[in-house]
């Protein structure tokens, strides 16, 4: 187990993503190679789960996208996301939100995290 | 041949440098010790004997211990040989390292015993397909192997017709394997794709 560590330390290029938890809405701005030209595409959706450890590490981000869901796993550590922006704090009760799978319209929504002041 | 023998540590996933994710084994490859050294006068062919993993003396032969004492190395797990081993000249009791062998990009050999499964049906041990339906009259049959022959001709089932038994386990050679990394100090070296055996199992890797 050692190993695996040593190595993924050695391999770890850095890549360092703003804090964020399951339940907040993210942009995930990621490259896509097209050929030889690179664009960035946004993913904007919200988090359902952050799983695994080290390099590895990957979170699932979902959205609707006309009425359909959408779901995609993103490696935490990848170096093709370009920029994660949070654009809402959901606050949630569990670590894995799949129970937003069967929900739909209203009842999927989150309720926002709010700051009170110092 | 070259290799080394190792110890599979694990897998994990790097990057590359096009940003893909990079599934990969760790082998603990060496430090291996040449205990025998055979060649055309005296075995009638060339080889080189190594060794690897620490053994403990009481679990070691009386006759291997000789064999290790006459290397001035003490008792290694696992011997074997390699024919025409011509990366380097070594001779008895020098330490053999991955990174004198093997570099980033090279394409290797790994050798290891695959997962015992034990007794298997054949849809996993053969990769039958069995029935895709579980209605329409069936019953117990989804993973059967269905017929096994004909009736009174040839009035016997051929030999080597699949079926269900002891799975894994087996020797296994995967080639083509890259080399993605060589870590020297720790004796790492990471495999691109999977290697065959269970974590802590002995695997050979060759050029």
């Amino acid at each position: 187990m050692d190993a695996i560590k040593f190595v993924q330390e050695q391999n770890d290029q850095g890549t360092k993503l703003p804090d964020f938890r399951p339940g907040d809405n993210v942009i995930v701005s990621y490259r896509i190679r097209e050929g030889e030209k690179e664009r960035i595409q946004d993913f904007r959706g919200d988090v359902l789960q952050i799983s695994g450890e080290g390099l590895t590490k990957t979170f699932t981000v979902r959205k609707m996208s006309s009425g359909v869901g959408v779901e995609r796993i993103f490696p935490l550590n990848s170096p093709l996301i370009a920029e994660l922006k949070v654009t809402k704090r959901g606050k949630v009760r569990r670590a894995k939100l799949f129970y937003l799978r069967g929900l739909v319209g209203k009842k999927a929504r989150i309720k926002e995290r709010t700051f009170r002041g110092k | 041949m070259n290799g080394i023998i190792g110890k599979k540590i694990g897998m994990t996933s790097i990057f590359d440098d096009k940003g893909r994710n990079v599934a990969c084994t760790v082998v603990e490859a060496g430090p291996c010790v040449v205990t025998q050294v055979k060649n055309e006068d005296t075995d009638g062919y060339s080889a080189i004997q190594i060794g690897y993993g620490e053994a403990k003396e009481k679990n070691t032969s009386n006759q291997m211990l000789g064999h290790f004492d006459a290397a001035k190395t003490t008792p290694k797990r696992k011997v074997m040989e390699f024919r025409n081993f011509d990366a380097l000249e070594k001779s008895l009791g020098d330490t053999i390292t991955v990174d004198e062998i093997f570099a980033e990009g090279d394409k290797i050999a790994a050798v290891g015993t695959t997962k015992g499964k034990g007794f298997q049906g054949v849809v996993k041990r053969h990769n039958f397909r069995g029935v895709n339906d579980a209605t329409h009259g069936q019953h117990n049959r989804q993973r059967a192997p269905g017929s096994i022959g004909a009736a009174s001709y040839p009035a016997k089932v051929f030999k080597g017709m699949r079926m269900a038994g002891r799975t894994g386990g087996n020797r296994v050679t995967v080639r083509g394997l890259e080399v993605l990394k060589v870590y020297p100090e720790k004796n790492l070296i990471l495999v691109k794709g999977a290697v065959p055996g269970h974590k802590g199992g002995f695997v050979i890797l060759e050029k």
